[in-house]
C-alpha cells in the first residue's frame, strides 16, 4: 500500500531486497564508481588519458590493437586506450544522461502538476501541447534542436526583439550543456500523462480537501500535499526515463551532433569505429555494451523500485 | 429563535451538478444534488442531519463551507455571505469553519507527521508565533481530544482508525472554529470507538463551545448528540425539529420509516416495522409533486402534482408533507 511506503523514512532496505532494483542499483554504483575515479586513476597511471595517443598505441603496421593484450580493450584507430575512453565516455553519458532526465523531470512533473490540478481550460491546453511534442519523434527533434547550435555558438533571445532585456539573453554553444538542455526537452512529454492521472486521483483524496477547509493556498496545496504523495511516482519515471536519455545522448553522439570531440562519449566511438567494425570489432562492441548495461541497469531500477513503491504491478 | 441569533443561517442553498459536461454541448441535464435548502444554526448548538446514502447530505455539508461551489442562494455565517467570496477572502473565512470527515484513513496527509498535518492550520492563519509556540499548541490539542504529546511526531499509518479520527477532530480544533461539521465522523469507527468519539465530540462542544452540523445516515447515533434534527429526502428538507419531537412522532412518512429502520436493544419490544418500497428516485428527473411520493405508503392524487411546503405543525417542528397533521 503507498500509504505504507514512506521514502525517506524507510532505509534502502526495500532495494536490496528486491533483485532487479539491486542488480540494478550495483550496475550503476560501479560504473558510477569508475567514471567518478577515473581522473584519479589516470594520475595514478593506472588508467591511460582517453585521448592520449600512445606510442604503442598502434602495432608496427600503424594498426590498432584488439582487445585482451596489453590493452584490456584494445585501441581505436588512433591509437587511444578504449577502456579509458568508455571510462571518461560514462562520465560525459551519465552527467548529461542524469542532467537530462533532470530537466526532463523537472518540465514534465510541472506541466502534469498544472494540468492535473487546475483542470478546464488549462489541462486542455497542456494535453494538447504534450500530446503535439509526443507525436514527433524525440530523436527528430532533438536533431532540429541540434541543428539550431553549432561549435562557435549561437546567442538565444528569450526576450521579445523590441525589448532591450539583454540579462535573457545567453549564448549555447554546442557541449555537454546544449545537449543535456536538448534532449531534457525533448523527453518530458513522456512523464506528463502518468503525473497528471497521479494528481487526478490525488486532489480528490480527503486530505487535499482538508487542507483546502483549513484555509490552504492552491501553492501550499500542491506542496505539501500533493507534491510528497507524487515522489514515489517521480523517482520511478525518473529512473526509467534516465534510460531514454542516455539512449538518446548516445545517438545524438553517433549522429555527430552530441558533446563534440575530442571529449570521449560512447555514441561518437561508436560512428568513430564503425568503418573498422569488420576487422576491429572491439571498437563499436565495448562502448555498444556500455550502452546496453547501462540502460537495462536504469531500466531494472525504474522497475524494481517500481515494485517496491507499488507491490500489486509485480509480475 | 430570531435572525440574529444564529450562528450560520442558510438560504434556499441549491448545488447542482452538470452531468453531460462536453467541448462545445452546453450541459442541459443536473443533478440537483441540494435543492432548495434552508436552515438555521445557533452558537454552540448541535443540529443533526440525516438521510439516506446519496440524499444530498455530504453535498450539504461541504457546500456549507464552501468546499464545493454552490450554484444558488446564501450562506450567512456571523451574518455574512460567503457565497460571493473568492481566494483570500475566502480562505481566511475558513479559521471561523471546520470539517470532520468521514474516513479517517484518507483523511490525513500519509506523508505528514501529525506535528505538521495539525501544524499547517496554525501555519496558515499564523496562530503561533515560533516553532516551539507551535509545538506545544499541538502537544496540547493532541491531549485535548485524548491523545499524547509524543504521538506529534508519527505518521497517521501508525495509528488505528479511531486515533486517526481524534487527530482529524485536533486538526479542526486548532484554529478554534465557531462550526465544525462533522461528515459521518464515525461510520467508518468500530461500533466501541463509535461511542468514544460522540462522547468527545461532546465534551469539546462543552469546553469549546463550538457548533456542530452533524452529518449521519445513523439516526441512534445523531438523536444521541444532536439538539435538533434535519432529515434529508433527494436533496430537499422534508422534516425539522428538536431532536426527541422528529424522533417521539415524526410527521413526513420517511422520517417514520428512517425511525422504525433504528434498531432498539430490546428483543421483546414488538415494533411496527416501516418498509419503503422502490429506490430512491434519480436526482437528475427529480418526480413531480412530492419527490417522496412514488414510495410514500399513505400518498393521495396531490401529493404528484403540488409540491408540498415546509411548514409548522408544532412550535419548531417543520414537515413538508401534504397529509402531516
Amino acid at each position: 500500500m503507498l500509504s505504507n511506503f514512506g521514502f525517506f523514512k524507510t532505509s534502502l532496505q526495500p532495494v536490496s531486497a528486491n533483485r532487479l532494483a539491486a542488480a540494478g542499483a550495483i550496475i550503476l554504483i560501479a560504473f558510477g564508481l569508475l567514471a567518478l575515479a577515473a581522473p584519479m586513476l589516470t594520475r595514478m597511471h593506472l588508467l591511460h588519458a582517453p585521448d592520449q595517443q600512445d606510442e604503442q598505441g598502434l602495432d608496427t603496421d600503424g594498426l590498432p590493437h584488439p582487445a585482451g593484450g596489453a590493452y584490456l580493450f584494445g585501441t581505436d584507430h588512433l591509437g587511444r586506450d578504449v577502456l579509458s575512453r568508455v571510462i571518461y565516455g560514462a562520465r560525459v553519458s551519465l552527467s548529461v544522461g542524469i542532467a537530462a532526465m533532470l530537466t526532463a523531470t523537472v518540465i514534465g512533473v510541472a506541466v502534469g502538476l498544472l494540468a492535473g490540478f487546475y483542470g478546464g481550460k488549462l489541462d486542455l491546453v497542456l494535453m494538447r501541447f504534450t500530446e503535439m511534442n509526443m507525436t514527433v519523434p524525440a530523436i527528430l527533434l532533438a536533431i532540429a534542436f541540434a541543428g539550431l547550435l553549432d561549435i562557435s555558438g549561437r546567442t538565444i533571445h528569450l526576450h521579445p526583439a523590441w525589448l532591450p532585456w539583454h540579462f535573457l539573453e545567453f549564448t549555447l554553444k554546442r557541449g555537454a550543456v546544449s545537449v543535456f538542455l536538448i534532449v531534457g526537452f525533448v523527453c518530458w512529454p513522456g512523464m506528463v500523462r502518468v503525473i497528471r492521472a497521479q494528481v487526478l486521483a490525488l486532489k480528490e483524496r480527503e486530505f487535499v480537501l482538508a487542507a483546502r477547509s483549513l484555509g490552504a493556498s492552491d501553492s501550499r496545496i500542491i506542496l505539501r500535499s500533493i507534491l510528497p504523495n507524487l515522489l514515489p511516482t517521480v523517482i520511478v519515471l525518473a529512473v526509467m526515463s534516465t534510460a531514454n536519455t542516455i539512449l538518446l545522448e548516445a545517438g545524438l553522439g553517433y549522429l555527430g551532433i552530441g558533446v563534440p570531440p575530442p571529449a570521449p562519449t560512447w555514441g561518437s566511438m561508436i560512428s568513430e569505429g564503425q568503418p573498422y567494425f569488420i576487422t576491429y570489432p572491439h571498437l563499436v562492441i565495448v562502448p555498444g555494451l556500455a550502452i546496453v548495461l547501462t540502460v537495462l541497469a536504469f531500466n531494472l531500477l525504474g522497475q524494481g523500485l517500481q515494485e517496491i513503491v507499488d507491490p500489486k504491478q509485480r509480475r | 429563535m430570531t435572525m440574529s441569533e444564529s450562528l450560520l443561517e442558510v438560504k434556499a442553498l441549491k448545488v447542482h451538478f452538470p452531468v453531460n459536461v462536453g467541448l462545445f454541448a452546453r450541459p442541459t441535464e443536473f443533478v440537483r444534488a441540494v435543492d432548495d435548502v434552508s436552515f438555521t444554526i445557533a452558537p454552540g448548538e448541535t443540529v443533526g442531519l440525516v438521510g439516506e446514502s446519496g440524499c444530498g447530505k455530504t453535498t450539504l455539508g461541504r457546500a456549507v463551507i464552501r468546499l464545493i461551489e454552490p450554484t444558488g442562494g446564501q450562506i450567512l455565517f456571523d451574518g455574512m455571505d460567503l457565497v460571493p467570496l473568492k481566494g483570500a477572502a475566502l480562505r481566511a473565512q475558513r479559521r471561523k469553519f471546520q470539517m470532520i470527515f468521514q474516513d479517517p484513513f484518507a483523511s490525513l496527509n500519509p506523508r505528514a507527521k501529525v506535528e505538521n498535518i495539525i501544524g499547517e492550520a496554525l501555519d496558515i492563519h499564523r496562530l503561533v508565533l515560533n516553532a516551539t509556540a507551535r509545538r506545544q499548541r499541538v502537544e496540547s490539542l493532541l491531549q485535548d481530544v485524548g491523545l499524547e504529546a509524543a504521538h506529534a511526531q508519527r505518521y497517521p499509518h501508525e495509528f488505528s482508525g479511531g486515533q486517526r479520527q481524534r487527530i482529524g477532530i485536533a486538526r479542526a480544533l486548532a484554529v478554534q472554529p465557531k462550526l465544525i461539521v462533522c461528515d459521518e465522523p464515525v461510520s467508518a469507527l468500530d461500533v466501541s470507538v463509535q461511542a468514544q468519539i460522540v462522547n468527545l465530540l461532546r465534551d469539546l462542544q462543552q469546553e469549546h463551545g463550538m457548533a456542530y452540523l452533524f452529518v449521519a445516515h445513523d439516526l441512534a447515533v445523531v438523536r444521541h448528540i444532536s439538539r435538533r434534527i434535519l432529515v434529508m429526502y433527494l436533496g430537499r428538507i422534508v422534516e425539522s425539529g428538536e431532536a426527541r419531537s422528529v424522533c417521539q412522532s415524526p410527521r413526513h412518512p420517511y422520517t417514520q420509516a428512517l425511525i422504525s429502520a433504528v434498531p432498539v436493544v430490546d428483543p421483546k419490544l414488538k415494533r411496527r416495522r416501516m418498509v419503503l418500497a422502490g429506490d430512491v428516485p434519480s436526482p437528475i428527473h427529480p418526480p413531480a409533486g412530492c419527490p417522496f411520493h412514488p414510495r410514500c405508503p399513505v400518498a393521495e392524487a396531490r401529493c404528484k402534482t403540488e409540491v408540498p411546503a415546509l411548514r409548522e405543525v408544532e412550535s419548531g417542528h417543520w414537515v413538508s408533507c401534504h397529509l402531516a397533521k
